[in-house]
């Protein structure tokens, strides 16, 4: 209803000030993400980056103006795909990007990039589905593939010689990528791994009672948001702060670092960006977003604002015109922008061949907890599944 | 039949039914192929809802686990997809079966206990086929699985989406005419009879248990059905589909649209997809940046329906006359 | 042995916190046969209320006990503005009713507190590890819940056996239309219970909210838990609700802790460790369907 009103006043409005109607549709970006409940603190995040970017850009992409549809996937499988077939079917956009979640993004996916053709740009999910078998001319990510960050993670570990480790994480699919992820590249010996129950299990009493009496040399976990605010907290109570270090992937980040508060710091981390890397274009990001919110922004955020900034560097090499859609995909494909975690390529698969850092956790000049750079695990790192994807 | 048309409800379920019959038509005159998707959607739910009320609304049983039908329908044809069984003609028998026994199983376990106790461990079956589901691994899992439509090569081709959509109408429609002789036969009257009076029931030499049984399978059945067709509309089966809020949805539906009616579930369907489709623009429209809050105006009006419209949708229609 | 023993402990632990929520929740239902999915919420409302008065207090003991009557209070004025409405009508309404609640609740914190989670920090003096056993460490904090979980237990039980207001309890789950033969003032008493039921919630919301966090939707999952406990244990029934919770909790932690090596001495260690979490995750599920086979209305459930 409200797009529909709000068409009929751009075209009143281009017909008052006799304009052709044409020359100033819109470019329409849809963007999907989780604004409500528990994990809404995510979205909200991503959404931020966006607007940023959007200002960044002065609100235009190839000389035309653009707009952004939100939708809320609520943290639901088959809401992402209604509203993602809402995007393509009834907004029409050019682009869809966004997604959190692995299986909404797999439960999305055919609707938008087969049933309607349409470019899907992933600002985070990174199933190894999509980077294998079921890769499309229409997907791309500026994210990474699920098992990249923990073989980062575990490279890392090799040199700095940790013996002994011992994995936890949620017993899910994601869950199951990261753990298996940390084995593929680490070398040490693997003391045990504890899946736990997801979502509904916040206390890890049992399996830190077990690790203490395991005495491994680290402990790797994989624990993404509120999750991640209470493994730590009950780490650092049960005292094996003091002796057993945390390395982990998704766990740490800026959204959960305020809760986490002082508990965390010198904790170790993998990921592909990291605020402090340097940068024109990161500068500029990480400094207007902490003056705007006043705090620092997620990597969630940061793949957020580089998926704008990607269809904005197509858009401006075609001065606007999306209608070929083989040429906005040859554009996409060249990743020609300042991306904030600096340059990168596309592989055979449309997943970035990039770098990964290794962060840890700290505390800024203010006083603020963030993360800072100490480390590149791995260097123009291509994913495993790669060589799966027929496109070549 | 004309008599029908002159009361309200009457009138209105025909309009509705008459909509429904066209819709491909419509959204395509229209270009509005967005509300063939609801509209899939609508119909299939409301096969579930109808199915639901067999048990929650004519026999008073509290199923809290009603998804798990969704599941199992939508698994069966999903892992036989996985497998390159993609004949329409295997998958869906062996889905309705798969529901059938399930159903059959969990009803004679379940229906032994009666009230909160009922309720509890309807979803605790549930629950335990929604976890087994997310332990599937070969068969992604979480994640879900990826699956390509039912082919009925020669008769049906359900890629297009209008065909698709006619199909489950006219499966809806066989269900609604199904449920009507059910409502209203001698087994019918036994089940809607001990939901007011079970002791009585029992007392007129009614084996209501196995009355019980026998419509609580029937209900999983067609329940099963949903689930075959809500894995075709998405091309995809994930257990997100039978988890508990699915479950509470399909009972919210049931109570929203009247409870023990024949079309009240198909009257809830539309009004709880457009209730979720329109709230967030329409605060939007309010106030940028509401619609993300719309749940602030739909629990309460929840706590308002379940307070004062008990009969749901179908009450306001006015007075029955059976 | 040292290890049976932490284990065992984080059981009852989480038993105590689980009892807590569902002491309420066994309440409401025995006496006024009210399925309230809400309680949920108002776990999570304690713990929010807790996070807001300890940052005006500046200390977690004041904050705590301030949070308390004021859950009390919110769990009132709840009472009086909806719950009161559905005594009288059937379990199903209620469950609509209440869900209702939930949704509500949910939003109300997003659009005060917003979207992300807030943290309670564990209180100075208990902030450490104690040695429970010489040479055998475990958190202070989670020892100060099962010193507080055991007390309200024992209150309960003296409540309910030796007060007046227990005898009235007592009197209502077994036969509700008893209560009104007593001669009590009926309104008052259902609002007092609920109230009562409310800051338990509350209670167990705060005190989880240190080892977890306090955030939108907190309430949810336990809710499911507490009423598996209450069903297993039997409607109504403050023992059945105690002594279901405590099993809930040990085979919880079994699942966790044991479950894994044990599978392992007859399959192999990467079918165990897949099979584990799997099974561990329906357990208490199974166990809830396999009492109410054998015992379809509870454990200590009134029989019918």
């Amino acid at each position: 209803m409200k797009n529909k009103l709000f068409g009929t006043a751009t075209i009143a409005t281009a017909m008052a000030f006799g304009l052709p109607a044409m020359a100033q549709s819109p470019i329409k970006v849809g963007f999907v993400s989780t604004f409500s409940g528990p994990q809404a603190a995510i979205g909200e995040d991503m959404r931020r980056s966006v607007e940023l970017a959007k200002e960044h850009l002065g609100g235009k992409m190839g000389g035309k103006p653009f707009e952004i549809f939100y939708e809320d996937d609520q943290f639901k499988p088959d809401v992402g795909k209604a509203r993602s077939e809402k995007l393509v079917q009834q907004d029409k956009v050019n682009f869809v990007a966004g997604y959190i979640w692995s299986n909404v993004l797999l439960a999305s996916y055919k609707t938008v990039v087969d049933e309607s053709d349409t470019i899907l740009i992933s600002a985070n999910a990174g199933p190894s589905q999509i980077a294998g078998e079921l890769c499309n001319k229409n997907f791309f990510s500026t994210s990474w593939q699920n098992d990249q960050t923990p073989m980062a993670m575990g490279e890392y570990l090799n040199t700095k010689g940790v013996k002994s480790l011992y994995l936890v994480g949620p017993n899910y699919a994601a869950g199951k990528d990261m753990l298996a992820g940390v084995k593929r590249t680490y070398k040490g010996k693997i003391v045990s791994e504890d899946y736990t129950k997801w979502p509904d299990q916040l206390d890890f009493s049992a399996e830190l009672t077990k690790i203490a009496a395991a005495k491994p040399d680290g402990i790797f976990i994989f624990y993404p948001g509120a999750h991640g605010v209470q493994f730590v907290k009950q780490w650092a109570q049960s005292g094996l702060n003091k002796t057993v270090p945390l390395y982990q992937v998704f766990s740490i980040d800026a959204i959960t670092l305020p809760q986490q508060g002082d508990l965390a710091l010198g904790t170790l981390g993998a990921q592909q960006w990291v605020n402090d890397l340097p940068n024109e274009a990161n500068k500029k990001y990480v400094e207007d977003f902490k003056k705007k919110h006043g705090v620092y922004p997620s990597y969630y955020g940061a793949q957020s604002y580089d998926a704008i900034m990607l269809m904005a560097s197509a858009a401006e090499a075609l001065k606007g015109d999306l209608s070929n859609k083989d040429k906005v995909r040859a554009e996409i494909k060249k990743a020609n922008f300042k991306s904030v975690r600096g340059d990168f390529k596309f592989g055979n698969n449309n997943f970035p061949i990039e770098n990964f850092y290794i962060q840890e956790a700290v505390k800024d000049p203010q006083g603020m907890m963030t993360v800072k750079t100490i480390a590149t695990a791995l260097k123009n790192a291509v994913d495993p599944f790669a060589e799966k994807c027929p496109m070549k | 039949m004309m008599a029908a048309l002159r009361t309200p409800r009457g009138l209105a379920t025909a309009l509705i039914l008459l909509v429904l019959a066209i819709l491909p038509l419509l959204t395509q005159a229209f270009d509005q192929r967005y509300l063939l998707s609801i509209g899939t959607r609508i119909v299939i739910w409301s096969i579930a809802a109808v199915s639901l009320n067999m048990i929650l609304g004519y026999g008073g049983l509290v199923s809290f686990g009603h998804a798990v039908f969704f599941g199992i329908g939508g698994y069966a044809v999903g892992i036989l997809s996985a497998h390159g069984v993609s004949s329409g003609w295997i998958q869906w028998p062996v889905a309705l079966l798969a529901a059938t026994a399930w159903a059959i199983l969990i009803g004679a376990l379940s229906l032994r206990t009666r009230g909160l106790y009922f309720i509890m461990i309807t979803l605790a079956f549930a629950q335990l086929v929604y976890y087994v589901g997310g332990g599937l691994e070969a068969y992604g899992g979480d994640d879900g699985l990826n699956i390509s439509r039912s082919r009925f090569p020669g008769v049906i081709d359900l890629r297009d989406k209008a065909n698709f959509y006619w199909l489950c109408f006219a499966l809806l429609c066989a269900t609604l005419w199904f449920c009507s002789r059910y409502a209203n036969s001698r087994f019918g009257l036994v089940i809607r009879g001990a939901k007011s009076n079970e002791l009585r029931m029992t007392a007129l030499g009614f084996p209501v248990f196995r009355y019980r049984l026998a419509a609580f399978t029937i209900s999983g059945a067609f329940g099963g059905l949903a689930g075959i067709l809500l894995a075709n509309e998405g091309a995809y089966v994930s257990p997100a589909m039978m988890s508990w809020m699915k479950s509470g949805d399909l009972i919210v539906i049931v109570v929203l649209g009247g409870m023990g009616t024949l079309f009240g579930p198909l009257y809830g369907t539309i009004a709880f997809f457009v209730l979720e489709e329109a709230l967030p623009p329409l605060l939007n429209l309010a106030h940028k940046g509401w619609g993300e809050y719309w749940m602030i105006v739909f629990g309460p009006l929840l706590v308002l329906i379940a307070l004062y419209a008990r009969g749901g949708i179908d009450s306001l229609l006015g007075r029955r006359h059976e | 042995m040292e290890y049976l023993l932490l284990q065992m402990l984080n059981g009852v632990q989480l038993g105590l916190l689980m009892f807590l929520l569902a002491a309420g929740l066994t309440l409401t239902l025995g006496i006024m046969d009210l399925v309230n999915l809400a309680h949920g919420s108002l776990y999570m409302m304690g713990a929010y209320i807790a996070w807001t008065l300890i940052g005006v207090t500046d200390s977690f003991v004041l904050g705590a006990l301030l949070a308390l009557p004021a859950t009390f209070l919110l769990g009132v004025a709840v009472e009086a503005v909806v719950i009161r409405r559905l005594y009288a009508r059937d379990h199903l309404t209620q469950v609509l009713a209440t869900f209702g609640l939930i949704l509500f609740f949910n939003e109300l914190v997003r659009a005060v507190w917003g979207p992300a989670g807030k943290s309670i920090a564990v209180p100075g003096f208990l902030n450490r590890t104690i040695e429970i056993l010489p040479g055998v460490p475990y958190p202070a904090y989670r020892f100060a819940i099962i010193i507080v979980g055991a007390g309200v237990a024992i209150l309960l039980a003296w409540l309910v056996a030796r007060t007046r207001l227990g005898m009235v309890i007592r009197a209502g789950a077994s036969n509700r239309r008893m209560i009104g033969a007593l001669g009590v003032n009926i309104e008052l008493l259902f609002s007092l219970v609920f109230g009562l039921g409310a800051v338990f919630a509350g209670l167990a919301g705060l005190m989880a909210a240190p080892i977890a966090s306090v955030r939108i939707g907190m309430g949810d999952d336990i809710l499911i838990l507490a009423l598996v406990i209450i069903v297993i244990g039997g409607i109504g029934s403050i023992k059945g609700a105690f002594i279901a919770a405590m099993v809930v909790g040990q085979i919880d932690i079994v699942g966790r802790a044991f479950l894994p090596d044990l599978l392992k001495t007859f399959m192999s260690s990467s079918a165990a460790s897949s099979a584990a979490p799997a099974i561990s995750q329906v357990l208490v599920y199974v166990l809830m369907a396999a009492v109410l086979v054998w015992r379809p209305t509870g454990l200590f459930g009134q029989r019918t």
